[in-house]
């Protein structure tokens, strides 16, 4: 009795999945915005741009296993580029043609590499491949030398105290601890009008990511991946080269955090060098956990409910947040290391006992042999 | 006679003065089922980890039909055919028992070819009769970790097979197996036998004279004697490093 899965069944349960994403697309664009007030709604945008970059965490610590606490970097990256763009939106016509920070602090010229954020495609190409690049780069040093589990994550720290500094101290490059903010036009268009549109472009945008991580994580490849988290050292006397595999997923995972991070800073009008700070990092990584590391819904959800009772709670009672979180964290450790998503089980178990061994009827064997008495 | 498909040459591994493996030297014709047996600390583990490229020599070299494997990586020298079943069942316990197999059987094992390749009919032929060879057909969409560990034994036998090498290292394969176990393990080597070359490490030895055509001890690093189980079982070095009293080898 063979137990594949017939070909024309996975399509079918692919087309469902779709169509179970494109309805949540269509709800949150059409139906969410007239239940919630403006103020929730861009929260709303804001948060699911930070669950692309959520997706991205869980795609290298989920399913890869390795454990990273300086995606807020790539984030923030994605943030600054875009605000490079947006920061030379400058009428022709004005006096000035820097951005009025570098006034401040007496830049007279724009710095060359600054130049070519005049143009929004470019702009664009760059969001997408800086922050990958730097990624692959750092992925490629860092798993060729098989440098793994804690080891990993504190030199993933490391790098983010680097890049903070690094932006924090340049003010005449990028306005240092302030950050880059107050912008106006975007592709000559005014950017307060059109938050519905990034609203919308961020859905899609989620959409795809979601599509993405799909594709990775299902397949040869997606198994390749849990083979790493279980057991890296056993693959490669399968004949496999782990830093290849681990590369161009930590390569994508950073890709993600700065799309999010570009559709994070251009609802909220603001990036700094704290989107670069270690807690912010680990904070993402609380939300994937939170939601269930190792499924995409979970990464996406844990995003969205640790986000909104951030907001929720830290507006009623504006000191113990942090408390909050803390609990949350402990709660997730110990209780549901699952996530939220984890939960789901508990029902299942309640509906079907658990087929494990002590139970002779649900031994597959024994199973397999009422079903054909011929063998 | 052929050439040989695995030679080493006054192969040495120093771990900072203490030597695992002295002045090794070994050979294995292809199609060959050999079995190492040694006592404890006798450098057999280390054996596998110099072959399967795990670590590098201190000195001398090893050869795998010919040719010296020192700089090449452990996936590589996987690649070029040797098969490597580690001591402890070591498969992916989150994967099923077929994804297992099956990431064994790619063929082609690239980042790309991995993410854009599909399974060819073939190869999934090739893992179902595995899985069926193995005993594990009914069992082979569940998860890994919920089998027993005479089934990951099996299963990592199948996984060594899937990857089609001409040579594979088994280490104690019947390590905590029942009796019963330990028979199909056995047949399932004898089998393999027929297609492969096979190098067993072992200390049960009514496992060992249940496969064994040729046996070569291990101590201290270096070959203490070779030949048919009971030449060596009768051979007097043996029996003072390693069986210990006379009188249980003639039960």
């Amino acid at each position: 009795m063979i137990t594949l899965v017939p070909k024309k069944k996975r399509d079918n349960r692919l087309l469902i999945e779709a169509g179970i994403v494109v309805t949540i697309a269509l709800i949150l664009i059409l139906i969410i915005p007239w239940l919630l007030t403006d103020f929730r709604l861009s929260l709303l945008g804001r948060f699911l741009a930070l669950s692309i970059a959520a997706l991205g965490i869980d795609l290298i610590w989920g399913y890869t296993g390795l454990l990273s606490m300086g995606h807020g970097v790539f984030f923030a990256l994605g943030g600054y580029l875009l605000a490079m763009y947006l920061k030379l939106q400058i009428p022709k016509d004005a006096a000035n043609q820097l951005p009025e920070f570098m006034n401040l602090y007496g830049v007279t010229e724009l710095p060359s590499f600054w130049q070519p954020f005049h143009d929004f495609n470019f702009t664009l190409l760059a969001i997408l491949l800086i922050p990958t690049i730097i990624g692959g780069l750092l992925g490629y040093l860092v798993f060729r030398n098989r440098i793994r589990g804690v080891y990993f994550s504190i030199l993933t720290q490391a790098a983010t105290v680097v890049f903070f500094n690094f932006f924090n101290g340049q003010q005449k490059l990028f306005n240092g601890t302030n950050g880059l903010t107050d912008f106006k036009t975007i592709l000559g268009a005014d950017i307060s009008t059109y938050q519905f549109t990034f609203y919308i472009l961020t859905i899609i945008a989620l959409m795809f990511a979601y599509a993405l991580c799909r594709w990775l994580t299902s397949g040869r490849f997606g198994n390749l991946l849990v083979a790493i988290r279980d057991d890296e050292n056993r693959l490669r006397f399968s004949g496999y080269n782990p830093t290849g595999f681990k590369v161009v997923v930590f390569a994508v995972s950073a890709a993600l955090a700065a799309i999010g991070g570009a559709f994070y800073t251009i609802q909220t009008g603001r990036v700094s060098p704290q989107l670069m700070d270690i807690g912010f990092s680990i904070e993402m990584v609380i939300w994937v956990a939170a939601g269930g590391r190792g499924t995409l819904v979970g990464a996406i959800l844990g995003t969205l409910l640790v986000n909104f009772a951030k907001s929720l709670l830290s507006e009623q009672f504006p000191e113990v947040w942090l408390f909050f979180q803390g609990a949350l964290f402990l709660i997730v450790v110990t209780v549901l290391p699952d996530g939220v998503v984890g939960l789901r089980k508990l029902f299942y178990r309640r509906q079907q006992p658990i087929s494990t061994y002590p139970n002779i009827d649900l031994d597959p064997e024994v199973q397999s042999e009422r079903e054909h008495p011929s063998n | 006679m052929n050439e040989s498909i695995l030679v080493t040459e006054n192969l040495t591994m120093d771990f900072d003065g203490f030597k695992a493996i002295d002045n090794l030297n070994f050979s294995m014709a292809p199609g060959e089922l050999r079995v190492v047996i040694g006592p404890n600390g006798a450098g057999k583990t280390t054996f596998l980890d110099l072959i399967t490229g795990k670590i590098k020599p201190t000195a001398g070299q090893v050869l795998f039909k010919g040719k010296n494997i020192r700089r090449y990586s452990e996936a590589q020298i996987s690649r070029m055919g040797i098969g490597r079943k580690f001591q402890t069942p070591r498969v992916y316990l989150n994967l099923t028992a077929r994804e297992n197999l099956e990431l064994a059987a790619n063929q082609t094992k690239g980042v790309f070819g991995t993410l854009f390749g599909k399974m060819s009919g073939p190869e999934r032929d090739r893992v179902w009769i595995l899985l069926e060879t193995i005993g594990l057909a009914v069992k082979a969409d569940r998860s890994a970790s919920l089998l027993s560990h005479g089934e990951k034994q099996r299963l990592e036998i199948g996984m060594l097979v899937a990857q089609s090498p001409e040579l594979l290292l088994v280490d104690e394969p019947v390590a905590g197996l029942t009796d019963e176990e330990t028979e199909n393990v056995g047949n399932l080597l004898v089998t393999l036998a027929e297609s492969h070359a096979i190098l067993v490490i072992e200390h049960d030895m009514e496992f060992v004279r249940q496969i064994a055509r040729k046996v070569t001890v291990l101590h201290q690093g270096t070959v203490l004697c070779e030949g048919t189980i009971d030449e060596v079982q009768n051979d007097p070095r043996v029996i003072e490093v390693y069986l210990g009293q006379p009188q249980s080898i003639d039960r």
